[in-house]
């Protein structure tokens, strides 16, 4: 298991509780179920340490728009890779709720699904593999393609606007 | 009483093939290793289904047969097309020869 | 027509070389069968009964004559001589071999074409009117927005992992040949009360195991709209498209089950977020792909030309070509020629290497390069001078391609069945061949008129059987193959989904419970009357009883 975001191996700094799991006492970072945070939301963000949530399938990334400001991390979970939920839910939070902690992919985390996952707003991956191993997957996925025709929220640049950008400037040209 | 072989399709061209007695794939279904009963036919197809096949063979599974005549005939239609090749072209699959 | 530019061709070569790794990936054991399944489907190629299939997209139905005689090449190269075009208006090889699918697809990319999303559960291959740019009838070409909506689903980031696969098809006309009620998502191209022109929104129409004709969402969306308004349609499914159930996973069983209305609450309410955003097309960019798709050169000529009326009238065989197979151009003097792809007793759709490499050079000689393929499994020489009918027809009548019977009862849609397909439950092809021979008299052909049959060998329902005139849907019956006959489908702007007529009939029986359906509409037809509007005017009985008597 690793977890990679901006080019590197990072560390697992956040404990995962599930619905019933005890609150730790101390200033654990912790990440919980958005059913949870939506249950017990007071009691959560009156504690020290980080907080974050966890989206399932089925969930909805609006139900956090208020409370954004408050989380450090989200994670989407994706059960299985063909389970493509996750990817709107990324949307989402990024490009409509304006979320700007991190926003992790776990689960089913292959190479082949990593680019789709970053052009939708993911900055970090979770993989099953070793820590090299994870690195060089992800590294590779993400250049394997440098064409891109639909506008997301990672700011890759399109080809519909690099082409417009072409013909300005050969009509500034002649 | 049923008899059952082993049947796949090879990884590389994608052509049907059959379990053989030496373990190998072979395209002719006479040279099949044939296993009679379930118990038999369950461990003929967990012999085949080990993980270090799945870079020779995709997708195993058992198929009944009889045994004819001129050889070992698939029970089902649909198996006795993937052992000829389409009805509609003969002159292509095993069939053509 | 389109041309990739510097960007279009990138992206496809890109994605060849990252499959060829995929493959290695696979061949090597880096990656399990599982895990690489769907990468293939994603790249078109499918694991079927004798071997691997690669389907190959022809965008929109288009193909520019050089690309024709590349898939007459792939077919030779790298298959067994011969490919098989489809209802989604693409092609597929039946042979190829794992290891050379990679250089195969290098092939298809050097003529711009390649086999992204033609399978797997994301966007596929839009489709559209095969006469688009030709037909009198049209009010615009959809073929713009169709590339457009080509671009927009390529490799989108948010929907390749869909509940279940997504079909789009547009008409811009107002006689659907595109079958758009039955589809995913339908438009239809029409005029609103400003008099600008826009698509009407069908959604969660379908074949399948549970048929349905679409419901109208929207009935106006404007061309500048139309991409963030397809964008909110496919993050609700993507969201709310059932996923615990492979048959319920379709936008069709998402708009039944939660209503029609609540659909277009769903989609106007994620529309309103993002229709401002950058996925709003301006006029500017609209006009640059119109640019593309301009009419080639047209002669100025008279809508009469002497010449094709002297040889009509001599040659009985060629006007009764022209009667089935011309269809009114919108350009005077111009006429657009249908290339039947089913020959009597032939394998409905099938074209030969040699077949494809001349039907390129008849379009190059005949009409400006440009072939079309149809969701019936034809192909059309869309802009040909009525002056070259003749010799047009007289090249193709050498190659078996001259067959005069578009939309006749031997025009019959079929899908591979149990004869190639991994999923049939019984053949289809040889039902079709059996029916074809039967009716092989053209005059009795003529006489019947307009009839289509459509045949699938299960009931996924990729030869379309609901929406047939006659439907024929194959099942095995305790190891024995036999035949639904639903009556009364139509895939048309009058979209209905057929009726079974009753319990099924054994492959022997099937021939002649067709022709006594056939034999019955001749006797009570009215004058005029095609097979679906007797139907229509006087309902299953008539029909059951001659298939089932007091049965």
């Amino acid at each position: 298991m690793a977890i990679v975001k901006n080019d590197s191996v990072i560390d697992q700094e956040w404990i995962t509780l599930d619905a019933e799991a005890d609150l730790p006492p101390g200033e654990e970072n912790i990440i919980v179920p958005l059913a949870r945070f939506k249950e017990e939301r007071e009691t959560l963000i009156g504690r020290n340490g980080g907080l974050g949530v966890q989206l399932n399938p089925g969930d909805a990334p609006e139900d956090l728009a208020n409370d954004l400001d408050r989380l450090s991390i989200i994670t989407v979970h994706f059960p299985a890779y063909t389970d493509g939920r996750g990817y709107s839910y990324a949307r989402v939070l990024r490009e409509r709720l304006g979320f700007k902690g991190e926003l992790r992919a776990i689960g089913d985390v292959l190479r082949d699904q990593i680019l789709y996952m970053h052009r939708c707003g993911f900055d970090a991956y979770e993989l099953k593999n070793d820590d090299d191993v994870s690195l060089t997957k992800v590294r590779a996925a993400l250049k394997e393609m440098t064409v891109y025709y639909q506008p997301t929220g990672d700011g890759r640049v399109t080809a519909a606007s690099l082409r417009e950008r072409r013909r300005a400037a050969l009509k500034s040209a002649s | 009483m049923s008899l059952q072989v082993v049947t796949a399709n090879r990884l590389d061209d994608g052509l049907v093939v059959f379990l053989t007695a030496d373990g190998g794939w072979s395209e002719n279904i006479d040279q099949s290793r044939i296993a009679d009963g379930k118990e038999a036919g369950d461990a003929l197809l967990a012999e085949a289904s080990v993980p270090e096949l799945d870079t020779v063979i995709v997708g195993p599974y058992l198929i009944e047969v009889e045994q004819q005549d001129d050889g070992l005939v698939p029970t089902k239609y649909r198996e006795v097309l993937r052992t000829k090749g389409p009805s509609v072209r003969q002159d292509l699959g095993y069939q053509a020869g | 027509m389109y041309r990739y530019d510097d960007f279009d061709r990138q992206l496809v070569l890109e994605r060849t070389e990252q499959f060829r790794e995929q493959v290695k990936r696979r061949l090597s054991g880096d990656i399990t069968e599982d895990q690489f399944r769907p990468l293939r489907l994603m790249n078109g190629v499918y694991l079927q009964l004798h071997a691997y299939m690669l389907r190959v997209a022809v965008p929109y139905g288009t193909l520019r004559a050089d690309q024709l005689r590349q898939l007459g090449y792939i077919a030779r190269r790298y298959d067994k001589g011969y490919g098989h075009f489809t209802t989604r208006q693409n092609i597929q090889y039946n042979w190829p071999k794992l290891d050379e699918i990679p250089d195969a697809l290098l092939d298809l990319a050097k003529v711009e074409m390649h086999a992204i999303q033609t399978s797997g559960n994301c966007i596929r291959n839009t489709t559209t009117d095969q006469y688009a740019g030709a037909a009198a009838d049209e009010i615009e070409d959809p073929r713009p927005y169709c590339e457009l909506i080509r671009q927009w689903s390529t490799f989108h980031p948010e929907f390749t992992y869909l509940p279940r696969k997504f079909k789009i098809a547009v008409t811009g006309s107002p006689n659907d040949r595109a079958a758009v009620k039955v589809h995913d998502i339908g438009l239809r191209m029409h005029q609103n009360d400003a008099g600008e022109v826009g698509f009407e929104v069908i959604v969660g129409g379908g074949l399948g195991r549970t048929p349905f004709v679409g419901k109208t969402v929207r009935d106006f969306i404007g061309k500048n709209d139309l991409f963030s308004y397809l964008e909110a349609i496919l993050r609700v499914y993507n969201r709310f498209g059932r996923r615990d159930n492979k048959y319920k996973a379709r936008i069709k069983i998402l708009v039944h089950e939660i209503g029609v209305e609540e659909m277009q609450r769903l989609v106007e309410e994620e529309w309103a977020q993002i229709k401002g955003g950058s996925l709003r097309v301006d006029d500017a960019e609209i006009a640059h792909y119109i640019e593309q798709f301009a009419p080639p050169a047209f002669e100025t000529l008279s809508d009469d030309d002497s010449e094709f009326e002297r040889r009509k009238a001599e040659n009985r065989e060629f006007s009764n070509w022209v009667r089935s197979n011309v269809i009114a151009h919108k350009q005077p003097g111009y006429a657009i020629a249908n290339v039947s792809l089913k020959p009597i007793g032939g394998i409905p759709g099938d074209a030969t290497d040699t077949q494809m490499e001349l039907v390129a050079d008849l379009s190059e000689q005949y009409s400006f390069g440009d072939v079309r393929v149809t969701h019936e499994q034809n192909l059309v020489l869309p802009h040909v001078k009525k002056a070259d009918l003749f010799s047009l027809w007289a090249e193709l009548k050498n190659a078996n391609l001259a067959t005069a019977n578009l939309g006749y009862v031997t025009d019959i849609i079929s899908c591979p069945g149990l004869d190639y397909c991994a999923l049939a439950t019984a053949r289809s092809i040889p039902l079709s061949q059996r029916i074809s021979e039967r009716f092989s008299d053209l005059d009795r052909q003529h006489d019947i008129g307009e009839l289509k049959i459509k045949i699938s060998g299960c009931i996924n329902a990729c030869g379309h059987h609901h929406v047939g005139h006659i439907g024929i849907l194959g099942l095995d019956k305790r190891g024995k193959e036999f035949y639904q006959i639903t009556l009364g489908g139509d895939a048309s702007e009058n979209a209905e989904i057929g009726k079974i007529a009753g319990a099924g009939f054994s492959e022997a029986e099937v021939v002649d419970a067709i022709e006594s359906l056939v034999t019955k509409y001749l006797g009570i037809r009215e004058t005029g009357e095609r097979f679906i509007d007797t139907y229509r005017r006087v309902g299953m009985d008539p029909f059951k009883e001659v298939l089932y008597g007091d049965r």
